[in-house]
């Protein structure tokens, strides 16, 4: 069933997008990935979805992450695709500055999106602009920090029955 | 209308929406939950009604947000199969075996097929314990509570089986990375032939009180209906999306641990709507057992474990006699064995879903993210859109039949 | 009927003689009050799954006159936690506590409602009991139907032996009062 390769999907991006917009092209165990800039997220899914032959129709999955080594690309958005009538997937990651982490939303073209966004918003601060209700998902609304990025403890602040001698810090 | 045609007319009398006076057009806001007994969990709707009629409903979800993504980035790779019991605790050893089959994917670790098919009986119990209590739980709220009593003394004795092989009743913690823990034992044998030769007859008595019971019908027939097309829109899997009519299987469509030596059928629905959600459940119900006697009939012989001593913890007595298995076995316990670089997403069939793994690694003891796509987190999002229109105790019923779980939602 | 087996609970201690029984009435209340507990099941995560068990055809949580869940807060005399209490539940859980009637009793089952468990992380409340008053604690993670079962008669016992104005004492107030509970 796979009559789709990794290499058809490159050739497809990069004639609609031009070289220079595709590029930190891999495989990993069979999943093409590809980075792109923001400002083609957008139309780089609707080209994909209404692609006739690539029909990546189905939003796997999305969630953020966080870099704080590279200057001015500390967070990223990855969009897990998955095209179920060839049975291939791709994932396409983009990166912010976190300073301005500002990316477009994608519920216009997928319903699932919604609560995905909510949560990259909620654990990274990523703010999906057009995003019909950006609010805190899991966490209280009323918390101050986004907790998944990397300077915040995992732990809870509030217990004081751990010694930190005992633990060898 | 004549006289005749009120009496046939099964909805005259039931629409109670004042059409005059001061209460037309008058919405009530309802709060179901988040301690609502229906509600099978910590979910909050806050649904605005007119009359009996949902007009919108508001989901507040995280009541039991335990931050599974952020510990996951602070521990050992060995030290995570404890998180993913808790995520769906309906059906653990499936969450066990995805995350081990990820992390061998990265480790490039081969498991034995012995060890392959032990897993897919387990994972095929799993899915059996978990459709056992969505679809009894289903006949609950629709006034069954019989049907619960009977099945879930199988559910029951599906814990006895996990038991044999880990120890435990519910968080199972199964396996190792590169194959199972241990061995079928004779007496774990003795009891999934019990239960492939006894089951269907519970099975079948369930099914004789509730598929063609009018009263259930009539509850759940056209119910909380959703099409193929917002279905995948939605992202919906697993049963909830078959029940729609798309034939997705992560089993067939991507196999993973030797499911293609398996000869199985995927049920699909036409409408969508709970009563197809529930029969498709039964449909996968006596498909597993299928899988379950094939898998047993063909059980190959040979090692029940990779020979990964890197990441497989060696036997006890191994430990206490033998000089190397006691460091490997200090440096997995202690979580000081690096993972390769790289990224990883492998996906399992879950109890309703695909259950992803999305794990980037840089290297360290610890995964640098790992990201779980929770089916159920997904497609509870089409809630609000399903019930619109229907009644509260539709709601109820709709919400039941999606087999939302708490734990793996919020994760 | 002659061979069905039927347990009758034992009278309290008391003086008895011909025709007449004669105790104190705090143990009569407390024997009544023991055996039809009405628990409210505040059933969040695996712990609730396990209570499932405890509850359906195998373990029977009936035999000790608990089969009667109340899902009604006002009714129950028992708040059965089970499951992780995020921090975004605590309110919630203070808020059924409070709806609650006199006589009441907690049972915190599992490690995350007793201590938080596995999860010490920013988001979940490191044991009930920095909300509520708790009687009774279950350690498992998810503690078994028996050890449920065990906590519940330990509850049981609390009720037999407790005067029936335990409100009334000092001691009660006083720990309600670093609740902050009226």
């Amino acid at each position: 069933m796979e009559n789709v390769s990794n290499q058809q999907i490159i050739d497809a991006l990069q004639g609609q997008f031009g070289e220079e917009a595709i590029y930190g092209i891999a495989e990993s165990h069979g999943i093409l990935q590809v980075t792109t800039e923001v400002e083609h997220i957008v139309p780089m899914l609707h080209f994909l979805y209404q692609h006739p032959v690539l029909k990546f129709q189905f939003l796997t999955d999305l969630g953020g992450i966080h870099f704080p080594e590279a200057k001015g690309q500390e967070l990223g958005v990855i969009y897990h695709l998955h095209s179920l009538e060839n049975n291939v997937r791709l994932w396409i990651k983009i990166y912010v500055p976190i300073e301005k982490p500002e990316v477009p939303t994608v519920t216009g073209l997928f319903a699932t999106a919604n609560w995905m966004e909510r949560e990259a918003f909620d654990f990274y601060g990523i703010i999906f602009e057009g995003h019909p209700n950006l609010i805190r998902i899991l966490n209280v609304e009323d918390m101050d920090y986004h907790p998944m990025r990397k300077e915040y403890p995992l732990e809870d602040a509030t217990r004081d029955d751990k010694i930190d001698e005992l633990f060898g810090r | 209308m004549s006289e005749v045609a009120l009496v046939n007319n099964p909805n005259v009398g039931l629409d109670r929406t004042p059409k005059s006076g001061p209460y037309v057009n008058e919405l009530t806001t309802l709060n179901l939950g988040p301690t609502h007994p229906a509600t099978h969990g910590i979910f909050q709707n806050i649904l605005t009604m007119d009359g009996e009629t949902i007009v919108d409903a508001e989901q507040t979800v995280g009541y039991i947000h335990r931050a599974f993504e952020k510990i996951a980035e602070r521990r050992p790779f060995y030290q995570i199969t404890t998180l993913t019991d808790r995520m769906n605790y309906c059906s653990a050893p499936i969450n066990n075996m995805g995350w081990h089959m990820t992390v061998e994917k990265l480790l490039g670790i081969e498991v034995p097929k012995r060890a392959q098919y032990i897993r897919v009986i387990m994972m095929e119990l799993a899915r059996l314990a978990d459709h056992i209590i969505c679809n009894s739980i289903l006949a609950v709220d629709t006034g069954a509570l019989t049907g619960f009593l009977y099945v879930y003394q199988w559910r029951e004795f599906i814990y006895e089986i996990y038991e044999e092989l880990c120890g435990a009743r519910l968080t199972t913690n199964m396996g190792r990375f590169g194959g199972m823990e241990r061995d079928l034992s004779p007496v774990a044998m003795e009891k999934i032939k019990k239960i492939l030769a006894e089951l269907p007859a519970a099975l079948k008595e369930f099914e004789s009180m509730v598929v063609r019971n009018r009263i259930f019908m009539d509850r759940t027939q056209n119910v909380g209906a959703i099409s193929a097309e917002r279905a995948l829109n939605y992202g919906f899997t697993g049963p909830n999306l078959r029940a729609a009519g798309v034939d997705y299987d992560v089993r067939s469509l991507n196999p993973y641990s030797s499911y293609e030596d398996f000869d199985f059928e995927i049920p699909v629905g036409t409408k969508g709507d709970t009563y197809d959600r529930f029969l498709v459940r039964e449909e996968e119900m006596w498909q597993s057992l299928r899988i379950i006697q094939q898998a047993m009939d063909n059980l190959p012989e040979g090692p029940y474990h990779a020979d990964a001593p890197h990441y497989y913890l060696p036997a006890k007595q191994e430990v206490y006699r033998n000089m190397e298995a006691l460091i490997y076995h200090f440096k997995i316990v202690m979580g000081e064995i690096d993972a390769p670089v790289g990224e990883v997403y492998h996906s399992v069939e879950g109890g309703n879903g695909e259950l992803g793994f999305y794990l980037v690694s840089d290297g360290g003891r610890t995964p640098y993210r790992l990201k779980f796509r929770r089916p159920g987190y997904i497609y509870y999002q089409a809630f609000p859109e399903m019930i619109k229109g229907s009644t509260l105790s539709d709601a109820i019923v709709t919400m039941s039949s999606m087999n939302v779980i708490a734990g793996e939602l919020d994760t | 009927m002659s061979d069905a087996k039927i347990n009758i609970v034992e009278a309290p201690a008391g003086l008895e003689g011909q025709g007449f029984f004669a105790t104190s009435l705090d143990s009569l209340v407390g024997m009544a009050r023991a055996n039809s507990l009405w628990p409210l099941p505040f059933a969040t995560s695996c712990c609730g799954i396990e209570f499932m068990s405890t509850m359906a055809s195998h373990y029977d949580i009936g035999r000790f006159g608990a089969e009667r869940l109340s899902f009604s807060a006002r009714q129950a005399d028992v708040l059965m936690v089970m499951g992780t209490i995020a921090k975004k539940m605590a309110p919630v859980v203070k808020q059924v506590y409070l709806q609650m009637a006199e006589p009441r009793w907690v049972l915190s089952v599992g490690a995350c409602a007793c201590s938080g468990g596995i999860f010490d992380t920013y988001s979940v409340l490191q044991g009930i009991d920095r909300v509520i008053p708790v009687d009774v604690y279950v350690p498992g993670c998810p503690p078994r139907p028996e050890q449920i079962l065990d906590g519940f008669m330990q509850i049981q016992e609390l009720a037999k032996n407790e005067s029936i104005r335990r409100r009334n004492q000092p001691e009660y107030k006083a720990l309600l009062e670093s609740y902050g509970i009226e």
